[in-house]
């Protein structure tokens, strides 16, 4: 590939590509995602190579790997181009058949389409597909088309577009303004403006400006950024070159936590080829503006995601926050003007800059611009990333999207924002869904984790599990942080184990708000809030476990008692056997099962056992 | 997805002697200059673990103190000074596998293994670690083992899936 040094240059080249582009080519996409991957999707690719190839077909349907589709729950998922037929749960049995069937003779397989879970409809194209019909995929809109680490492929559909619209056509003040009349907010958590971030920086002075993108995706149960990253590196990439031309940065880091080795791994190709291709580094098209991007590889540390701590940690620190002001956009890194942004955040840059501001701004809410991609999981039937516009209900995402509640339970609220975020009860389900809206029900939109909860999740559970997450997350130092959330555990881990006293849930409060006004960063301001939020729409259940010694939802295994329902029992042995203290009497030989209390350590290993529903809690 | 420019980890089951770790550093060419998480990345890539041998002599080539080193290395969960076992075995601790029952894999493994989070078994076949998301939520609740995921995972059977990675004695008869 040749370096474009011109304006000229990359739109002859752009011409060159959007015109190979063939909308009637018959493709078998596979994703590529680290979850398909998970669920067996390179061996299917390759079945396909081979197969394809032993029939003589290698080339007229060529094979392509994407990134991720989102539709996680199906993976491996296989869609076949043109017309988008769309196979759920392939193995590589499947590949012939699929191949002769479908590529060769134009037929769809019955037995392999997708049926909806709530409907029980069949789709035979993945647009038809409610999962995928109801979202408005803008940003995610190339992962389950684009080869992420096809450098033309990304130009043909409209790639570095946007770049080289901004940098023959507007100046670094007017790329500002463009991102701040958007309305585009950080979509890390927090949700600052994101042109007004941009805006101190541009005016911080400073010999050398940094630019970073944080791709550090800590919140447990939230994947978008790794699926943005894998599947659309260049996206990131020409965010990031738009973002240093508006500041003036020069260069680039890309934080990626250690846990994503494919997201480093395409990211790396694709800098090379954006290096090669004159979109990166020095003289960029022609312009001779320069800028260059490296990355660096987070080594396990959650509050690294917090902006200070990641700088630090860049400074082969230990990743601990400082207080601010100075904010980073003034003295950053090695104490120069730093902006950092977050990969959905930059992902958004491009389609801002091409489309233009007011056309985004059209979607959302007043408040709250654009779409929001969102990590579904959970109890809930439609795993994976849901991509909506803000104003979006939670209704919406969880049923029409979502698929519902699995196993016939019922809703009993979605958990959004991760260990920083707060529950949404049903009787929020209505709620349109943006920054502003979910800060008044004491919830976070944060980075777009959002897990559903059914009547077997406790809430006090929960809330235990995220302060023991936040507790060994906690960098140490400052005291209502290290300590505060300590003492919240500890009160939270007796109340579970059936020790709980009266002014526990005050107390609880009390320290919750300690901890969020004094603490020093945004890791501990934010703790408190899945304690906060439980107890405010579920009280009654801190009290039943508190005063009656019982967990209503029978996950507190110390004051669950584990009873066997006679009339439901097959006496089939199974629970015997998971027993670790022999504490079953029957079970065998047509006589139920029945559980001994005095041996019963209440591990609920017999109820995870039984195949048939018998065990449940007193 | 494996390069052949690729530097696989090695299990590091017992540790490793000083000639060694000397070897490796100097093939690293570590300076003043060296971004220090990455030659902690790099280092522990190569022999499995940071014996704290290692650590004294970055210490000596990037000329920064080893106390400062220590503390970068007692920051990050992951980073470890002990040898680890053969085979890595992670169950996600992430909210979405929490929910999915994740507690009873982790005791379930616990249980198999004989050890606790963090630790390597007796005769270092297996060392064990929960790991805070892997990002695979769909198959929650997830086990992984050195590369191979295991999703949806029952209690009752992971001892059979760990089972399936201790290497069988030639001529030994498949096992149910």
């Amino acid at each position: 590939m040749e370096s474009l040094r011109s304006m000229e240059a990359f739109r002859a080249w752009q011409e060159q590509q959007r015109s190979q582009l063939d909308p009637n080519q018959m493709v078998v996409t596979i994703c590529g995602g680290t979850g398909c991957i998970a669920f067996g999707s390179q061996v299917v690719e390759k079945a396909f190579r081979d197969e394809l190839a032993a029939r003589g077909l290698s080339e007229t349907v060529p094979v392509k790997c994407t990134g991720c589709h989102g539709f996680c729950e199906k993976g491996p998922i296989v869609v076949i181009l043109p017309q988008r037929v769309f196979y759920p749960n392939v193995q590589i049995a499947d590949v012939p058949e699929i191949i002769d069937k479908t590529v060769v003779a134009g037929e769809t397989i019955e037995r392999l389409l997708y049926i909806d879970p709530t409907s029980g409809e069949q789709s035979i194209y993945d647009h038809e597909i409610p999962f995928y019909a109801k979202q408005q995929r803008s940003v995610f809109r190339l992962n389950g088309v684009l080869d992420p680490i096809d450098l033309g492929d990304y130009v043909a559909r409209d790639g570095y577009d946007a770049l080289a619209k901004a940098l023959e056509t507007m100046s670094p003040d007017e790329v500002v303004d463009e991102v701040l009349t958007s309305g585009l907010r950080g979509r890390g958590g927090a949700g600052f403006p994101t042109g007004r971030k941009w805006q101190f920086a541009r005016a911080a002075e400073g010999d050398q400006k940094y630019l970073i993108c944080n791709a550090d995706e800590g919140d447990p149960g939230a994947f978008m950024d790794r699926s943005l990253l894998e599947g659309s590196p260049h996206a990131i990439i020409e965010g990031m070159v738009l973002a240093a031309y508006a500041i003036g940065a020069t260069h680039g880091l890309i934080y990626v936590r250690a846990e994503y080795p494919l997201a480093v791994r395409n990211t790396e190709i694709a800098l090379g080829q954006a290096r090669e291709a004159g979109l990166l580094g020095e003289n960029i098209l022609g312009t001779g503006f320069g800028f260059d991007i490296v990355i660096h590889q987070g080594a396990g540390a959650f509050v690294c995601g917090e902006e200070t701590a990641l700088i630090a940690s860049l400074e082969d620190k230990r990743g601990m926050p400082r207080p601010r002001p100075p904010f980073p956009a003034v003295s950053g890194l090695f104490g120069k003007p730093t902006n950092i942004n977050n990969v959905e955040t930059l992902a958004n840059v491009p389609l801002i800059i091409r489309g233009g501001a007011e056309a985004y701004a059209a979607i959302g809410t007043e408040g709250s611009k654009g779409t929001k991609i969102f990590a579904l999981a959970g109890k809930v039937n439609n795993t994976g990333l849901v991509e909506v516009p803000m104003g979006t209900t939670l209704r919406e995402i969880v049923f029409d999207i979502g698929g519902g509640v699995p196993d016939g339970r019922t809703f009993k609220a979605a958990q959004m924002g991760g260990p920083s975020g707060g529950c949404l009860p049903a009787e929020h389900l209505d709620l349109p869904i943006d920054y502003d809206t979910l800060q008044g029900v004491g919830a976070m939109m944060g980075s777009g984790g959002l897990i559903v909860l059914d009547e077997d999740t406790c809430v006090v559970d929960l809330a235990r599990f995220f302060t023991d997450f936040v507790q060994k997350e906690s960098c140490g130092k400052c005291v209502p942080c290290r300590i505060g959330t300590k003492r919240m555990l500890e009160i939270l881990t007796r109340i579970s184990a059936g020790d709980g006293k009266e002014a526990d849930i005050d107390r609880l409060v009390e320290l919750a708000e300690m901890i969020k006004d004094s603490s020093l960063c945004g890791l501990g301001q934010t703790a408190p809030n899945p304690v906060l939020s439980t107890i405010r729409y579920f009280r009654d259940e801190y009290v039943a476990h508190i005063v009656d010694r019982r967990c209503p939802a029978g996950v507190c295994t110390a004051i669950t008692t584990f009873v066997v329902d006679a009339d439901t029992c097959k006496a089939c042995g199974l629970c015997l056997k998971a027993c670790p203290t022999d504490a079953i009497i029957g079970g065998k030989k047509k006589i139920p099962a029945s559980i001994d209390q005095d041996k019963c350590v209440r591990c609920g290993l017999c109820r995870d056992a039984c195949k048939f529903d018998a065990i449940g809690t007193g | 997805m494996n390069d052949s420019t690729e530097v696989k980890p090695m299990p590091a089951v017992s540790p490793v002697g000083a000639d060694q770790i000397r070897a490796v550093l100097d093939e690293m060419a570590i300076s003043p200059a060296s971004s220090l998480t990455g030659v902690l990345q790099e280092t522990q890539k190569r022999l499995g673990y940071l014996p704290p041998y290692a650590l004294e002599q970055i210490s000596k080539r990037t000329k920064i103190p080893l106390s400062r080193v220590y503390g970068v290395v007692s920051f990050y969960a992951q980073f470890y000074t002990e040898p680890r076992g053969r085979h890595t075995v992670r169950c996600c601790r992430g909210t979405a596998c929490h929910v999915r029952g994740g507690k009873q894999i982790i005791q379930a493994i616990e249980q198999a293994l004989g050890v606790e989070d963090g630790q390597p078994t007796e005769d270092m076949m297996f060392s064990f670690e929960t790991v805070a998301c892997l990002g695979a939520c769909a198959l929650a609740p997830v086990m992984v083992v050195d590369d191979t995921y295991y999703g949806k995972v029952e209690a009752q059977q992971v001892e059979k899936l760990l089972k399936q990675h201790v290497p069988r004695p030639a001529g030994a008869k498949e096992t149910a």
